[in-house]
């Protein structure tokens, strides 16, 4: 069997990759449409070292769970208890910071994470129920015991029923020499040049060391899957399980597995909110990420990489959002252009539908920039979730979910 | 058919008492007597005011539940009650409180505006997943977060709803009385009149599903797509009505608080509804009954949860509980399942087995 596995790992589908020099034509591409819009419209936080900063702290959460999900719905199972598992992660993360220090925090959010994902493993895979019902009965299992364990431990500790005491966060990163030049590039004002520096500035200032190893996990991942035998075994119980126990996979355990990691990351997520994005625990705190990580592997045609940029698009409207509403406004006139320079190239390529669908999409953005001066705070919030249904809407031929994706699975029992 | 009315009871009740065991495993963890917490909480929940206050939850808990009941007759899972009942509840607010109208047209109006905001609201699920193929976990997921935040956004003071002087509360305006619904006195009390409404919803439920060519068009349909498309019916025609005809249900969720109490749509109706609706109806095995029966527990626990924290203890614990009995009982039902399914197999099995035999005697007589 490992030679049959072995020889369809070595005849790799060869796959149409971005080159960089066209990826690198593009950020570009970008960048000088915001620095114009930037000029004309004097929303200067859409470049500064805050907002990419700002954009990073909002994205980790959302990338974690998107992962999470990611994880579990390769190998065929739907996570929609994420929310639940980030639940545990961030009064677990608290609690064992509480005690003995983020890092700490961090490790024993990973394993309830993993421990909750085991639990939905065992009760979807192993008994069969619903993977909805079993999601959804996480969900307000780890909102009551959160609950429940604040009164029991954080009231006597100086928290509260539904806030933990404060938390130590871990360490900084400002890279020497490189932050501070790009900071003081930011402040000469040259068209693109600043824009550019006051980006990268975000993500080489004050840059927590949890977000570091956090996003490394986006190339681990996309390395697991795609480049070693556990990750194509784990994508063929999600597209083939009955040819995959037929190979000799064992496909529960293999989803168990998967479902562990799953919990893992989304736990991890939630712990990031209680450990950095705010040092302290507070109920309510995942409000919704976990389904919106839930949204993003979609956004992200079940790709890491994809669940990556979907979680920057995103954390960056939630950037956007708290920070300076006004900005929100002015990224909307970065959209249209853009979208009028993706009309030009369809057109020269001959996409003429491509670019009548974008054409009146972008028509409609600019109507709404001239007549709305500001975009309410309640769009923006559920932005995610209308991008996600238009993607479902309009992209729904181009996205390649895993073929048996929540389709229940029944191993054939020993002795028959 | 008499062990399955046996397997349908004992299935919740088991889901019952393990979620029990688990409890009182947890107060004895924090050296509390169980029996006396269960005999402080149904001293308390049977109490005639928590009775009162009991049924008017138990009102908005049974029509979600018939909502989320419908949809699993169709292998619908309708996550979407939360959106449907929160928009349906404020638009009828929000046109109740326009104008005055004679009494029963006003009040018929806002149900109407209720069930068809949530039909509509239903439907978008129901056609993503017919013309798309969108599962309707995933749309209603999405379109619960959108539904909440129009309703916020359409809230505002600027927008349709309005702030009383010297309070944080957004509410819309208060409907006049011709649009209200008079309340029963029950136990010194007052009931929702809008109950009698429920226990209409509950019958036409029954009716609608056992008696007629729609109920069984969507019973076929939900057992087998492929058999009953061959069988002539439109079966994604029947998805699609199916997921509208369930959220013009769960649209009514809100309407006893909403035509009894409050008269106007506030920040403060609750939300959870998508959840609760699917316990209920997976507690009660989208028995009209069964419903019945398990949103009255389900709104005695709510209730009785507050004589907890007199006790010292938590009453998220009532969370715990009733998320252990979600569980418990699809497990339970999952298990009955393969035992049915077992003896079956040995039926048919034995059946056979006596075909051949007798084939074999009828044969060699033959001979």
């Amino acid at each position: 069997m490992s030679a049959l596995l072995n020889n369809v790992m070595k005849n790799k589908v060869v796959r149409k990759f971005a080159s960089p020099w066209r990826l690198a034509l593009l950020v570009a591409l970008v960048l000088i449409v915001i620095s114009v819009v930037r000029r004309i419209t004097g929303a200067n936080d859409l470049t500064s070292a805050g907002l990419s900063s700002a954009t990073l702290r909002f994205t980790i959460p959302l990338l974690m769970a998107g992962l999470g999900g990611l994880w579990a719905e390769r190998a065929g199972v739907i996570n929609i208890g994420l929310e639940g598992m980030m639940i545990a992660g961030t009064w677990i993360g608290a609690w064992f910071a509480f005690l003995h220090g983020p890092w700490i925090g961090f490790l024993a959010a990973a394993i309830g994470g993993a421990l909750v994902g085991l639990f939905h493993g065992i009760l979807v895979v192993k008994i069969g129920i619903d993977q909805a019902v079993s999601g959804l009965a996480i969900n307000l299992l780890a909102l009551g015991a959160a609950r429940y364990l604040s009164g029991v431990l954080f009231i006597p500790n100086g928290g509260d029923i539904s806030v933990s005491p404060m938390v130590q966060q871990p360490g900084y990163l400002t890279v020497p020499g490189i932050s501070s030049w790009l900071l003081s590039i930011n402040g000469k004002n040259i068209i693109i040049l600043s824009d550019a520096a006051g980006v990268l500035a975000g993500f080489v200032t004050e840059i927590s060391w949890a977000t570091i190893f956090l996003l490394i996990t986006v190339p681990l991942s996309t390395w697991i899957l795609w480049r070693t035998r556990f990750g194509l075994r784990l994508r063929f119980c999600g597209e083939n399980p009955i040819a995959a126990e037929s190979l000799g996979v064992k496909v529960y355990r293999t989803r168990y597995m998967a479902l562990a990691i799953s919990g893992m990351f989304a736990s991890l997520g939630g712990a990031y909110l209680s450990l950095v994005a705010s040092q302290v625990y507070r109920e309510g705190q995942t409000a919704g990420r976990g389904f919106i990580g839930l949204a993003t592997v979609i956004f992200g045609n079940w790709r890491p990489s994809g669940v990556l940029a979907g979680s920057v698009l995103f954390g960056l409207t939630d950037a956007l959002r708290v920070r300076q509403p006004t900005s929100i406004h002015a990224a909307l006139l970065v959209i249209v252009i853009l979208g009028a320079l993706f009309v030009i190239w369809s057109i020269t390529r001959g996409r003429m539908k491509t670019a009548s669908i974008t054409a009146a999409a972008a028509l409609f953005i600019g109507f709404i920039y001239i007549k709305v001066p500001i975009i309410p705070n309640e769009f923006v919030t559920f932005f995610p979730n209308l991008a996600t249904i238009l993607v479902l809407v309009l992209l729904a031929q181009k996205l390649k979910p895993p073929a048996m994706l929540a389709v229940p699975y029944r191993e054939r029992e020993e002795g028959h | 058919m008499k062990s399955r009315i046996f397997w349908g009871i004992v299935a919740p009740v088991a889901a019952i008492v393990t979620s029990l065991l688990l409890i009182s495993g947890i107060l004895l963890l924090k050296h509390t007597s169980p029996v006396d917490i269960l005999k402080a909480m149904i001293d308390y929940g049977f109490s005639p005011r928590n009775i009162v206050a009991e049924l008017n939850i138990a009102s908005g808990y049974y029509i979600a539940g018939v909502a989320a009941a419908i949809g699993f007759k169709m292998m619908l899972f309708n996550i979407g009650i939360d959106g449907q009942y929160r928009l349906a509840v404020f638009f009828a607010a929000v046109v109740g409180g326009l104008f005055t109208l004679p009494p029963v047209l006003h009040v018929t109006l806002i149900i109407l505006v209720g069930a068809i905001v949530g039909g509509l609201w239903g439907s978008i699920a129901g056609y993503l997943k017919v013309k798309r193929g969108i599962s309707e976990v995933i749309s209603n997921i999405m379109l619960n977060a959108i539904a909440a935040g129009l309703v916020a956004y359409l809230l505002q003071p600027t927008r349709l709803g309005e702030q009383a002087e010297g309070s944080n509360n957004l509410n819309t305006p208060i409907i006049a009385p011709s649009g209200q619904l008079p309340t029963i006195p029950f136990l010194g009390g007052q009931i929702h009149g809008f109950i009698i409404f429920t226990v209409f919803i509950g019958l036409a439920y029954w009716v609608l599903l056992n008696k007629s060519t729609f109920g069984f068009n969507l019973r076929a349909t939900g057992l087998s797509f492929k058999a009953a498309r061959a069988g002539g019916v439109n079966a994604p025609k029947m998805i699609f009505v199916t997921m509208a005809l369930s959220g013009a249900i769960a649209g009514l969720t809100g309407m006893g608080t909403l035509l009894s109490e409050t008269h106007s749509y506030s920040i403060s109706f609750p939300s959870g509804y998508a959840l609760t609706g699917l316990a209920l109806a997976l507690l009660g095995r989208n028995h009209p009954v069964g419903i019945a029966f398990a949103a009255y527990f389900w709104a005695f626990l709510d209730r009785s949860a507050g004589v907890l924290d007199l006790n010292g203890v938590p009453k998220e614990i009532i969370t715990i509980m009733q998320g252990t009995i979600v569980l418990s009982i699809v497990v339970a039902y999952e298990i009955v399942k393969r035992i049915n399914k077992q003896q079956e197999q040995k039926l048919v099995g034995s059946a056979s087995a006596t075909l051949k035999v007798s084939a074999t005697t009828e044969g060699e007589a033959s001979a």
